[in-house]
């Protein structure tokens, strides 16, 4: 009991670790991309040109 | 386009009419059946709401409404701006009745005799209301409103359906009647924030998820091939709203017939998802849907765009992955696992970084433009609702470390630092989005008077002021109180010299928020002039207005 809880805990943080750890990089990567800087620059102003 | 009578009753209102009227005759049955007076009161308003709603779309069928709704009229998307508008007045309405409860309560506090005595008037009924009113009546409203505008004109789509959006809208506010009324004749869950007994709950559940399905219908129907990063923050508040309403509300009613239910988590389980839901009430509904607030209307309202548009993919991102695991610091010195509690403190301390990043992408829009707060008391006031949101999510984590928690919990200094969020950070943006919204909802230049703004303005920001300086003090010496022994080991103070104590903060909390009400009431005034008054926006076109009131 004690080691399965042990087991599955190390399990659980090694693993949150590395899978938050590889989403934020991952989140990081795709904003700062230089490629995407025309399409976020042009997201951007979305709001203000709407039908105008 | 086609002749009158074209149109059969459509798949959306041949089913919305079948579900109105079975609703109506289940609760008609229900209301029939039990010996449960407020159940009986309840379902009876349910019934007779569902056959209103019934009557309604078969009347609106019959009197004529048949053509196909024009997706777009003169090359422009024919957007739905009907619902927004009454989501809008009824945040005004909420907003004022969810603020004079809290002035009650809080007078209540101060001179216990206001409680009258009475059981429907009593602080332990009246709390409840007070907090469901401004969360999920004023502020709820406030997203629905923002929320249908903004992903309609981002996404440069009309909203899909004739019925849907109204049934979203009306569902809601029927939610908040049978909930508040409810709180008052004493049927509750007695979860924080989640008190609607488990009828309540269903009919919350059901106009939740049509309402995702209105949103993300919307999104299906874009022509702009980006989703605007405020339509993500909206997204992920709507969907995250819906798991935590689901699970922190899984009760087994004890009869179809009785208002009183009992949850399936037991204990310390029960505890653990009532605070995963509780601090992610705040996290989704009172944080992720007013940052979508904040990234439409001040980019909109400075007109300048966002700062960084790719500093709001990451604090969209690290916000909501963050958020969801910071729940357990509300339960810290329980019997909750020390490990769960350490778990909730750290991530809490990790969102310093997110809810800094959005704040600094806020406040930064404006970089450029600053001399816009001196002249603008609308722009001004979102952008203190920034500042105040920096300085509740730097507060909120120092609070959630175990050693500050010690001191603060159960304390005034929770209340002060809630209000610090809510009054300043959720009630600021929503009033400078409303500031926004009425204008355009009504085509007008701007509103009826930038100079009652300024009041508005400076009376609330002194309210809110005394009401957290009150609290702060109040809460410290409350806490330090507790904590006090004397030499021989016994508590210096007994709970009465506390109670004792702290009533001259609680004559200036309910001072700061007699002037937040006050400061409220001269937007109302500034809106209904606004609405009825205002100057008209000149070149129809170049107004960011939905209707179409150059056809009229």
């Amino acid at each position: 009991m004690e080691s399965t809880y042990n087991l599955l805990a190390n399990f659980a943080q090694t693993g949150g670790l590395l899978y938050f750890m590889a989403i934020f990089a991952g989140v990081v990567i795709y904003a700062v991309w230089p490629g995407n800087k025309e399409r976020f620059d042009d997201a951007a102003q979305i709001p203000l040109r709407e039908d105008d | 386009m086609s002749e009158r009578r074209a149109r059969y009753l459509s798949l959306e209102e041949g089913g919305f009419a079948l579900l109105l009227a079975a609703t109506a005759f289940l609760c008609l049955i229900i209301a029939g059946k039990t010996f449960d007076q407020v159940l009986a009161f309840h379902a009876s308003l349910i019934s007779l709401a569902a056959a209103v709603g019934t009557f309604f779309i078969f009347r609106r069928y019959f009197d004529g409404d048949t053509m196909p709704i024009p997706q777009e009229v003169d090359g422009k998307p024919n957007y739905n701006m009907a619902p927004v508008e009454f989501a809008a007045w009824a945040s005004v309405f909420w907003g004022i009745a969810g603020f004079l409860v809290g002035l009650i309560i809080a007078l209540q506090l101060a001179y216990p005799a206001l409680n009258l005595d009475l059981p429907w008037t009593h602080f332990g009924r009246m709390r409840p209301l007070h907090t469901s009113a401004v969360i999920f009546a004023f502020g709820g409203n406030v997203l629905l409103a923002t929320s249908m505008y903004v992903v309609q004109r981002t996404c440069r789509a009309r909203m899909p359906g004739r019925i849907l959006p109204w049934f979203v809208v009306l569902g809601y506010n029927l939610f908040i009647v049978v909930a508040g009324t409810g709180y008052l004749l004493g049927v509750t869950h007695g979860k924080e924030y989640a008190e609607p007994e488990w009828y309540a709950d269903y009919l919350l559940t059901v106009v939740w998820v049509f309402y995702l399905l209105l949103f993300l219908g919307t999104l299906w129907k874009r022509k702009e091939p980006h989703i605007y990063v405020a339509n993500w923050f909206y997204l992920a508040f709507i969907v995250t709203i819906a798991v935590l309403h689901v699970f922190n509300n899984m009760a087994l009613p004890i009869s179809m017939y009785s208002s009183k239910s009992y949850i399936v988590w037991a204990g310390v389980q029960d505890a653990m998802v009532q605070w995963w839901y509780g601090h992610n009430a705040v996290g989704f509904f009172l944080t992720a849907g007013f940052l979508a607030i904040m990234y439409y209307f001040i980019p909109k309202r400075a007109d300048r765009p966002v700062y960084s548009y790719r500093l709001s993919i990451v604090h969209f991102w690290a916000l909501i992955f963050i958020y969801i695991w910071a729940g357990p610091h509300h339960l810290h010195y329980t019997s909750l696992p020390q490990w769960a509690s350490t778990l909730g403190m750290t991530f809490s301390i990790i969102l310093w970084m997110p809810s800094w990043g959005g704040m600094i992408n806020g406040l930064m829009t404006l970089s450029g433009a600053w001399d816009k707060l001196r002249t603008d008391p609308v722009l001004r006031m979102m952008v203190v609702s920034v500042a105040f949101y920096g300085m509740s999510t730097f507060e909120g984590p120092v609070m959630s470390i175990r050693a500050v928690n010690s001191l603060s919990h159960y304390t005034d200094w929770t209340i002060g630092h809630v209000h610090a969020g809510a009054l300043g950070w959720v009630g600021y943006i929503s009033f400078g989005a409303l500031y926004c919204l009425i204008p355009w909802l009504y085509n007008k230049k701007d509103v009826y008077s930038l100079r009652l703004v300024d009041w508005h303005f400076w009376v609330s920001t002194l309210g809110i002021v005394l009401y957290i300086c009150a609290m702060w003090v109040s809460g410290i010496m409350q806490g330090l109180m507790w904590r006090a022994y004397d030499s021989l080991g016994f508590l210096e103070y007994s709970f009465i010299e506390t109670v004792d104590a702290m009533h001259p903060f609680y004559v200036m909390r309910a001072l700061g928020g007699g002037l937040f009400l006050l400061g409220a009431l001269i937007m109302v005034y500034n809106l209904y002039m606004t609405a009825r008054h205002g100057e008209s926006a000149e070149a129809v076109a170049a107004q960011p207005d939905g209707r179409l009131a150059a056809a009229e």
